[in-house]
Parts: structure tokens; sequence; C-alpha cells
């Protein structure tokens, strides 16, 4: 077994168990604890695969930033887990529905794919070789360059559900104290401060 | 000999672990002797004399205080989640090396010669955060979980920025490895490096370091005389050391970054000079004493202060920058400083 085997068995072992726990999992911070480690798992996988730079991303954003909601979320609840039990059993055949669902599509994807006419030469289109370009270069090629109206609409669309996000949780509330940052920055000593020459024995 | 080491698997791993212990040993010892500059420089300051009992000078300072935390009790609170309780300190330690592994000391001289490696670091440091956030969580204490929610938002929030300053610098070189960010400063001496061309982003960077590593003006975690030391309250002995060692490894970090970035790692400011790892060693010397001497002159930030400058001054600042530089490198403007690439290259 070469180290590369080892550690594709490792991060795969790491990735699964992970995912396992995540689910099985009885106190929630500890779930979102496992989901980091299949997290790490899958980017060691990323980093087998020679995409280094999809790898580093997937621990910026779903690591770094991601769970890190997550665990706040979390944290924050009071979970009482009897009745998130059966509330569990209520809503499990639709959650199987939807499980098979996503399975079938997955399949049909992986399907087309692998196996649909031309998907050999349309893949290889749009992929530079290693030794031309790596992949940060490819990833940039492919998203700035071949793709730039769908990235640039992607992104709209995220800014849309931001700015959405924004509007529905803003509240104005009026009689709230606020910090008036430029006057605080403009408050010279000369008008806050009074230095007083106190004679001794007389006081003010 | 020779193909021992390179060609069979115990060999590889052998090697492998060698040169992690050269940088960990080293690095952990010379650890020691800055905390102890680093209370020197705070006493000189304040005018006291600092520690100056063990040793001569006091240089043993630092070790006399590891005997001390090693050796005392472990106190865990009772209902605290033994097994987070013990794995943040473990995360916030290990992940500070970790990120060790992709800085490069001189011309080639790296553990880990990666492509995204500047990447690496600011995703090993991202994860920093956990041991923060775990810390906290796991003490089943109210002042230790706020104190997390605290100082996890604060480290969120400046990592942003740093992103973005970090993204000029990319931009400029035309690569995520640190040996290439190093070599294309190369060229006349001091001018070259590029503190020159990213001028006002050296400052955001060093004060977002600060505030990211829980350094005064923005050490909130650990304001022990308004807000309770933070996510910190209940450790002790060993636990404790480590998030403390971890904390320090992590400024040292942010040291090298800024010496890496802006001010050309290995290379000597005078062209005349040979390039070597003693510039490296000065450069990160130099910053951290400038953090240490930012400690001891500068008072507490307010946390709504510290939130404001994050999101209202540094963010909308280095995204404009990262827009500018791009303008600027696209169209070689300034005899091309901003743009050190070649197209397809």
């Amino acid at each position: 077994m070469s180290v590369a085997d080892f550690a594709f068995y490792l991060f795969a072992l790491t990735t699964v168990v992970g995912g396992f726990f995540t689910v099985m999992a009885r106190n929630p911070v500890h779930s979102v604890l496992w989901l980091i480690t299949a997290f790490v798992g899958a980017t060691g996988l990323f980093v087998l695969l020679g995409a280094e730079f999809v790898a580093m991303l997937l621990m910026i954003v779903y690591v770094g930033a991601v769970a890190v909601l997550f665990l706040f979320v979390v944290m924050m609840l009071d979970v009482d887990f009897a009745e998130l039990k059966a509330e569990m059993a209520k809503s499990l055949p639709l959650a199987l529905l939807i499980g098979v669902i996503l399975l079938m599509e997955l399949a049909t994807i992986f399907g087309t794919w692998q196996f649909a006419d031309g998907a050999d030469a349309a893949r290889a289109a749009v992929t530079p070789a290693l030794d031309v370009a790596h992949n940060t270069q490819a990833l940039g090629q492919i998203l700035y360059t071949d793709y730039i109206l769908l990235f640039q609409l992607a992104g709209l669309i995220l800014l849309v559900a931001m700015i959405g996000a924004i509007v529905l949780t803003l509240r104005h509330r009026t009689n709230v104290k606020r910090q008036n940052v430029i006057a605080q920055m403009h408050r010279d000593p000369a008008k806050a401060m009074e230095v007083i020459d106190v004679k001794p024995g007389q006081g003010l | 000999m020779i193909e021992f080491f390179t060609t069979t698997n115990l060999g590889i791993a052998l090697l492998i672990i060698g040169q992690c212990l050269l940088i960990v040993v080293p690095l952990l010892v010379a650890l020691a002797f800055l905390l102890y500059f680093d209370r020197k420089v705070w006493a000189a300051v304040q005018m006291r004399k600092g520690p100056n009992v063990v040793g001569a000078f006091g240089v043993l300072q630092s070790f006399a205080d590891f005997i001390k935390y090693v050796l005392k009790e472990i106190v865990v609170p009772a209902g605290a989640d033994r097994f987070v309780f013990f794995l943040a300190p473990m995360m916030s330690f290990v992940l500070a090396m970790v990120a060790w592994s992709v800085i490069p000391f001189n011309d080639g001289w790296v553990l880990a010669d990666v492509n995204v490696a500047i990447l690496f670091v600011f995703a090993v440091s991202s994860l920093e955060v956990y041991g923060v956030i775990m810390g906290g969580w796991a003490s089943n204490s109210k002042y230790p979980f706020l104190g997390s929610l605290r100082s996890a938002a604060q480290m969120i929030s400046y990592e942003v920025s740093i992103g973005l300053i970090i993204i000029g610098v990319i931009i400029t070189t035309g690569s995520m490895n640190f040996g290439d960010i190093v070599m294309a400063q190369d060229g006349k001496g001091l001018f070259s490096w590029y503190w020159l061309p990213h001028f006002p982003m050296v400052f955001l960077f060093l004060i977002s370091a600060l505030a990211e590593t829980n350094r005064p003006p923005f050490d909130l975690p650990e304001a022990e005389s308004e807000l309770v030391a933070g996510y910190q309250v209940e450790y002790s002995s060993t636990p404790f050391l480590l998030f403390m060692i971890g904390e320090y490894v992590a400024i040292v970090l942010m040291c090298t970054l800024i010496s890496i970035l802006f001010f050309g790692g290995w290379l000597s400011p005078v062209e005349a000079l040979p390039d070597g790892i003693l510039w490296l060693f000065a450069k990160i010397f130099f910053f951290f004493f400038v953090f240490s001497m930012v400690k001891a002159i500068t008072p507490r930030y307010r946390y709504d202060q510290l939130m404001r400058i994050g999101w209202k001054v540094f963010l909308p600042l280095s995204l404009a920058w990262v827009v500018l530089v791009a303008f600027f490198a696209q169209y070689g403007a300034f005899w091309g400083t901003y743009a050190r690439w070649t197209v397809g290259g």
C-alpha cells in the first residue's frame, strides 16, 4: 500500500465516520463537530484528487464560515430531545421520500455525466491539461472567461437572497440608545475636561 | 542511505517527521525567549524591571513558568463536556503549529511546497476559531460561553478583511505560493517589496492581525478587569498553557506573514548584501517588537468600536483596494508594479 492509498483510506474513513455520527450523535453540538470532521475528510480527498484550490475553498467556506454559523445556532438552542425524537418519527416517511428522490437525481446526473454521447469530448474541452495550467488557473479560466455571464448571474441571485434576508429581519426600534461615533471622535479635551488649580485648605 | 530516505515508505515517513521536528522544536524554544522579550518590552515602557530573577537577567523565566503550569492541578468544571473540554486547547495548539508547514524560511526551505500555500494558511487560521468556541461551550459555564461568542465574532470579522488584503497580493504576484510571492518582490532591494505598492494595506493587515490574534488594543477576549478572562476562565494548568502557546504561535505566524507578504521574506533590503534566512528572522523579530509596543502603549477598544472598525471601515477599504489593484494590474499602471506576472505563466 503506497502512501497515497493509505491517505485515501484514512480520509475516506474519516468522511464516512464523520457523516455517520453527524446523524447519530445525541448532542446537536457534537453533531456539528462530527460534520466538521466529515468536511475535513472531504478536503483531504480533494487534495488527493489534485484539486487543491477546491479543497482549500471547502475548508475556508464550509468549515471556517458555514459550520461556525451552525455551531452558533445549535449552541444557542435549548433542545428538548424527547420532543425531537417524536417529531422525527412523524416526519420520517417524508424524509425518506426526499432522500430517495435526491439519490435518484444524483444517479441520473452521474449517469448522463458518465455515459452520454459526447460527454468525454465536452469534459475534455473545458479542462486544460495539468501541465498547461494548474487547477486554480483552470478554474479561473472557466468561471471568469468561459462562463462569466452565468457566474455573475449566480452571484446576483445570492446578492438578492442576502438583501432579502436583511430586509426580512431588519427592525427599526425607536427608543434605543446608539453610539454616535462621529461625535465621539470629534470630542476635544478642551471641552470635555477642565483643569482646576485647587488651593490647599480652600477647596472648590 | 539517501535511497532509504527517498524511496522506502518508512524512510519517507521518518524524513517528514524529522523535518516537522526541525520546525516545531526551534519554534517553541524561540517562543520561550520571545515571551520573555515581550514582557521585558512592556516592563521597559512602564519603567519596571520585568522578569529578572530566574537565570541571568531572568532569561529562563518562560521555562520556569512552563514547569509551573505543567505541575499544577487540572480542574474540570462539574457538568463540563470532558471530551470537547480537552479537545479545544489541543486543537488551538495543533492548528497554530500546522500553518507553519507551508511557510518558507529561505529559497526552497519549506516543508510542503504547495501551490495554494497562502489559502492553506488562511484556512487553518479560520479553523482556530473552533478552539475558542469549543472551549467556551464545553466549560458549561456562563462567562466562558459569553466570552467565546464575543471572541469568535471578533476573529470572524477580521478574517474577512485579512482575506481581501491577501487577494491584492495574490493579484500582483499571479500565484498563491509563498516562494513565488517572495521571489516576485526580488529586484531593487527594499523598494521592490510589496509594502510600497500595497502601502495602505500594510497598516490594515497589521491592525487586522492584532485583532485576529486577540492582542491589545483588541484583547477583549481576555479583558480580565471588566469582562472576565473570556473563554479560558475555567481552564487551568496544561490546557491553559496550550491555549496560551497557541495564541503566541499565531502571533509569531502573523509577524511572519507580514514579513513574507509585504517585506520580502528572506530577501535583503540592500541589493549588495546576500539574501538569507537571517533577514527573515530579523523581520519577524522587528514585527514582534511592534506587536509588543502596541500592547504596551494602546488603551483597549470598546466592543462596538471593534465591530464598527472591522465591518464599516476595514471591509470597504480592503474591498475597494482589491478592485483598484485589479484595475492597475490589468492596465499595467505604474510601470507594471502591480502585475508581476506574464500572461499564461
